[in-house]
């Protein structure tokens, strides 16, 4: 592995380590099976913004069109469930048993050519990470390759997730329509509904998330994260130093596809189904906002990012409906504003330093090296 | 797909929806315009542009309504009063949003989208809680109303008529006061050179600030026609936004006559197509072709030659 000395440095170790007793154990043990099962729905949306963070913030590309790949992902799992949920036994009132009772009401008598693979499971899995990641790689090779590159990039990515949502809402008898997938029951015949299996589901995927954390981790500190962030900085210079700019930008862009369905196969397995909603602009640009609030340049501030903002979201919209709107408009502008870093920012900026300075006058108190905080100008004790 | 139809017929049918797509154009077109000014000249990524083009339609639901009541017997004008004041309003708008949030963003130009996105998140929950969920439609004064047949099986409805008039001359005043103007010479320097615009004089911050003001005003015209062929409801402006966007980029981002040449093939596309098959295929269709015409040519119909 070419990897710079340390994996993780101490303060992204204490990161690490916190987020991981964060959500393996403080909140399996203080939450209720309902609110568990929500920390799971936000924490799908983490995938997508780690996803953002190697994209858009190490590349520089702001995708608006991550919900496409989020929807795909969920729309490949939640296929697989529901054809299992249409078993000719379960069907067997529709005037085609066996097919999805969408398709049935949309007078379909046929199973479609494309939902074929998906009664099968390791198919199905590999569909979830392939399809986005080639439809990622179709759009980014198509736009890089031009040169077509930020604000450019970004109407371009809105426009296709509209696309793809008005298709889906479009062809109701193959896709669900406007409803999309729903009534989903059992994973191989696990019932996917109770609390426990919601339980387990959840560490299965707290763990799939550490792996991407890692993976991005690992991303950013080889020498295609250093490429990454120096073509964000200056494109021209890269392309001048003979690397090919195009293809980092369509390797940052398809990782973050299957980050991002990844994150939304899991979405239907804890939500219990998927549909359009999940696909176009808002909800894409909802999810560059839990990384720009989070974050955008941090890993560990995605997840928090993601979570925060689910978190208010649910509270206020639960108890002030009208104020919603207003709070997450102004958490954006203020973001923009004033926290281009974000929460991670704040943090780095704020608390670590104080931190840091805490550390080194205990250092100091305990008798260790004081001549550089005393230079530093360490608070008086 | 042509099969049933008889050559007078399908000529009648073109004629038709062309008229449908035109009135769609002039709709594309005055929403292009004020987007084309923003984000063609500034650079600023106006996700709210639905939100002030709403404005507009609420101002000319508002007057309307004040018409009604107060001034029954003017009623058949109220639409000209409307549109001045929609365009004070969302131009008012503009000016205090760029002057509180743009201006501090114009080297940042992806998080004028962020900040722009949340402004009109703000905005639709305003208008939601001043005006309402539901939708609102203006009642159109008499000689608006009904249709001109031109011949036996064409017939043209008179606001489209008006919509299309009222386009034809906001584009020419813009136009003229873009490239005749002194203030629009102005514009157009700042857009090519900042640094050296204002260093032969121009007040580059002041001159931003009409800009956007404008924008946000043709905007705020845009949604006052719109009432004229829709109902408006708190979150009408988002549905369009993706379209307008695409219709400036198709265009070429600096370029009027490309914003509208790129409204005419989109709307012309969308309209003719949407006869033969349902209206979310026609607009899937049409708008994988904007797409894909963007993938070869990413910098639109009509570029700019400016050295960089």
């Amino acid at each position: 592995m070419i990897i710079n000395s340390r994996f993780f440095n101490r303060s992204e170790l204490i990161g690490f380590v916190t987020l991981a007793l964060l959500l393996f154990l403080i909140l399996p043990l203080s939450l209720d099976a309902f609110r568990l099962n929500l920390v799971a729905k936000y924490l799908t949306y983490a995938f997508v913004a780690i996803g953002l963070v190697l994209c858009w913030g190490y590349g520089g590309i702001l995708s608006l069109g991550q919900g496409m790949f989020f929807g795909l992902g969920g729309y490949c799992m939640a296929m697989f469930l529901k054809l299992e949920a249409s078993s000719v036994e379960n069907t067997k009132i529709q005037s085609t048993p066996g097919i999805p009772d969408f398709m049935d009401w949309n007078q379909i008598t046929a199973l479609p050519f494309f939902w074929k693979p998906f009664h099968s499971f390791p198919l199905t899995l590999l569909a979830i990470v392939l399809v986005p990641t080639l439809f990622a790689f179709i759009i980014g090779t198509a736009m890089f390759k031009r040169r077509v590159g930020g604000v450019y990039f970004a109407i371009i990515t809105q426009a296709i997730a509209a696309i793809l949502t008005i298709l889906i809402v479009g062809q109701q008898g193959y896709t669900g329509g406007i409803n999309g997938i729903t009534d989903l029951r059992t994973l191989n015949g696990w019932d996917i509904r109770t609390d426990h299996a919601k339980f387990i589901l959840y560490f299965v995927e707290v763990v799939l998330l550490f792996g991407c954390i890692v993976t991005a981790q690992f991303i950013r500190l080889t020498k295609l994260g250093r490429i990454l962030v120096a073509m964000r900085e200056q494109e021209d210079r890269v392309r001048f130093s003979g690397y090919s700019v195009a293809n980092f930008k369509i390797f940052a862009f398809c990782a973050a596809a299957i980050f991002s369905a990844i994150g939304g196969a899991l979405f239907t397995l804890e939500v219990g189904f998927m549909s359009p909603s999940f696909v176009g602009i808002v909800p894409s640009i909802e999810m560059v906002i839990y990384t720009a609030v989070g974050g955008r340049m941090s890993i560990f501030g995605a997840v928090y990012g993601s979570l925060l903002v689910n978190f208010a979201k649910t509270t206020l919209s639960e108890s002030f409906p009208q104020l919603w709107l207003f709070g997450l408009g102004a958490l954006f502008i203020a973001v923009v504003l004033a926290f281009p870093n974000g929460l991670s920012g704040i943090w780095a900026d704020h608390v670590q330093s104080r931190i840091d300075r805490l550390i080194s006058s205990i250092k100091r108190k305990s008798g260790g090296w004081t001549s550089n905080s005393v230079a530093d100008g360490a608070p008086a004790e | 797909m042509f099969g049933d139809y008889s050559i007078g017929d399908l000529g009648s049918i073109f004629v038709m929806q062309g008229f449908a797509g035109l009135i769609l154009f002039s709709v594309y077109v005055l929403m292009a315009l004020g987007l084309a000014i923003i984000f063609g000249q500034m650079g600023v990524i106006n996700m709210a542009h639905g939100e002030f083009m709403i404005l507009g339609a609420y101002v000319t639901w508002m007057t309307s309504n004040l018409f009604q009541s107060y001034l029954p017997g003017l009623f058949s004008g109220y639409f000209f009063v409307a549109m001045m004041l929609a365009f004070l309003a969302s131009g008012a708008l503009g000016m205090l949003v760029e002057w509180g949030l743009i201006r501090h963003l114009y080297k940042r130009p992806l998080d004028t989208l962020l900040a722009t996105w949340g402004l009109s998140l703000i905005l639709q929950q305003a208008y939601r809680s001043v005006f309402g969920a539901r939708e609102v439609g203006v009642e159109l004064p008499q000689w608006m109303l009904g249709s001109l047949k031109v011949t036996d099986s064409i017939e043209v409805p008179i606001n489209g008529i008006f919509v299309m008039g009222l386009t034809v001359s906001i584009t020419c005043a813009v136009a003229y006061v873009i490239y005749k103007s002194r203030w629009g010479r102005q514009v157009r320097a700042v857009v090519q050179n900042r640094i050296m615009a204002g260093a032969v004089g121009i007040n580059t911050e002041k001159v931003d600030r009409y800009t956007y003001g404008l924008g946000c005003g043709i905007a705020g015209i845009a949604g006052s026609a719109f009432t004229m062929i829709g109902s408006t409801g708190p979150t009408s402006g988002q549905l369009y936004i993706v379209d307008t966007f695409l219709v400036v980029v198709f265009g070429g981002a600096a370029s009027l006559l490309g914003t509208i040449a790129s409204a005419f093939s989109i709307s012309q596309t969308q309209s003719t197509l949407e006869f033969f098959m349902s209206g979310s295929m026609a607009k899937v269709l049409t708008l994988l072709a904007v797409v894909g015409i963007l993938m070869l040519r990413p910098q639109g119909l009509f570029s700019l030659k400016v050295r960089k």
